[in-house]
């Protein structure tokens, strides 16, 4: 049996513990809150947006527009976003586990992947596997719509290039406070939600818009905000869902910190106790000798 | 009272406006327009510059960023990367970028690097907005 010291040690170490995993469940309780707003506030800006995407492209030819171009899959990049920092259950694991599907599909049809990381934890996955092309880490913290700005001007660059036929993006999709799922879309070739709804609305007024400048000029600028908008729009559901996943793990550390804590002071009693015991039958035993 | 257009000004940063108004002015693509009720559909870039309208007599005025808008069912929809008031511009913060971006566009015309330029040329004409703005205010 262990010894009494040894079992209040291993008490005090494990309440301390907890205290941490308290702490960390509180300050990701507040990030979420933080990232939670940021992500409501962009979504009237995505609505209009794919809105105005879809009726512009519903009277347009796709193939005009290289970012817009299918074309026969050689390559397929992925664009992994994850968290920076760990201590979130299996959140990251889950994307890992969803690019890694990818991945093996692709490769079994003999195509060639690459991975564009954006947070620490995809590129500390990946990297020894060699694929990794490029990654963005330390910008989940704070990040800025600028901050997708430059990935999306990379991975365009790197479509038009031709060195990638396909672009995905993977991401974790915040579905509320308990659950979160690995999420995964096509950014490139470019595929405009023409959404039913969007159609029906837009089908009597569509035809007669007047643009300024003309239609394709105004495509050349929208593609490229259009991948800015998908992926600050990852970036801040992957943030959300961090700190979602973070404090439920936490709360389950708290809690499992408080049954050790329970067991061990069990344990520590029981110990106690038998010391108490061995004494008193010490000293009985003595007294039946003197008497004796 | 004559009839109004419903106004809504859409940034990253949530919705800015959503109001009826008499009359909107932007900076578009091809210079300066006005939208009045009932106007046709219409969908034009915006460029950097102020954004006006007219509201029971009452003119507003934005510095809005970079962006477009969509004009239907007498509904007009701008989606900008940023807007603001002239009373919520931060106009020390505009007087130092300006300042920065005027600095860079000496050294990138130095060093002939285009890309910084055009960015640094972007960065001057939103300071540039926004102290035109916020002087107009006071």
């Amino acid at each position: 049996m262990a010894s009494l010291k040894d079992v209040q040690t291993k008490i005090g170490a494990v309440k301390k513990t907890s205290q941490i995993t308290n702490a960390m469940n509180m300050v990701a309780a507040s990030k979420l809150r933080g990232a939670q707003q940021k992500m409501e506030d962009f979504r009237p800006y995505t609505e209009k947006f794919n809105q105005a995407m879809g009726n512009l492209s519903s009277n347009m030819e796709s193939g005009q527009f290289p970012l817009m171009e299918v074309r026969d899959v050689q390559a397929v990049e992925l664009v992994l976003v994850t968290s920076d920092r760990g201590l979130c259950g299996s959140f990251n694991s889950n994307i890992f586990k969803l690019a890694e599907k990818l991945i093996r599909e692709y490769e079994a049809e003999g195509k060639k992947v690459t991975i564009v990381c954006v947070g620490k934890k995809g590129n500390a996955y990946f990297r020894k596997t060699g694929k990794v092309r490029k990654s963005y880490t330390d910008i989940m913290g704070s990040f800025q719509m600028f901050n997708a700005r430059a990935i999306a001007q990379d991975v365009a660059a790197n479509f038009l290039a031709g060195d990638a036929d396909k672009v995905h993006i993977l991401y974790g999709k915040f579905m509320s406070v308990a659950v979160q799922k690995p999420a995964e879309e096509v950014l490139l070739p470019v595929q405009p939600e023409a959404g039913e709804a969007v159609e029906a609305e837009a089908g009597s007024a569509a035809g007669d818009y007047i643009y300024e400048p003309s239609p394709t000029e105004i495509m050349d600028v929208l593609l490229p905000l259009y991948m800015n908008v998908m992926i600050y729009h990852a970036m801040l559901e992957t943030g959300a869902s961090e700190h979602a996943a973070r404090m439920t793990a936490m709360d389950n550390a708290t809690r499992a910190c408080k049954d050790m804590i329970a067991d061990l002071t069990l344990l520590y009693n029981k110990a106690r106790q038998a010391g108490i015991t061995a004494e008193l039958m010490d000293i009985v035993g003595g007294a039946e000798a003197l008497k004796g | 009272m004559a009839e109004k257009i419903k106004l809504e000004v859409v940034t990253p940063k949530g919705s800015v406006i959503s109001e009826d108004v008499d009359i909107v002015t932007a900076p578009g693509f091809a210079g300066e327009f006005g939208v009045l009720a009932n106007h046709a559909p219409f969908l034009s870039t915006i460029k950097i510059g102020s954004l006006r309208y007219k509201q029971d007599g009452n003119e507003e005025e934005l510095m809005v960023s970079g962006g477009f808008c969509e004009v239907s069912n007498n509904k007009i929809t701008f989606l900008v990367e940023s807007a603001e008031r002239g009373a919520e511009i931060d106009v020390d913060r505009a007087l130092k970028a300006k300042e920065r971006a005027e600095k860079r566009i000496l050294e990138a015309a130095q060093k002939k690097e285009n890309v910084d330029r055009v960015r640094a040329e972007a960065a001057l004409q939103r300071a540039l907005a926004r102290l035109r703005i916020s002087n107009t205010e006071h």
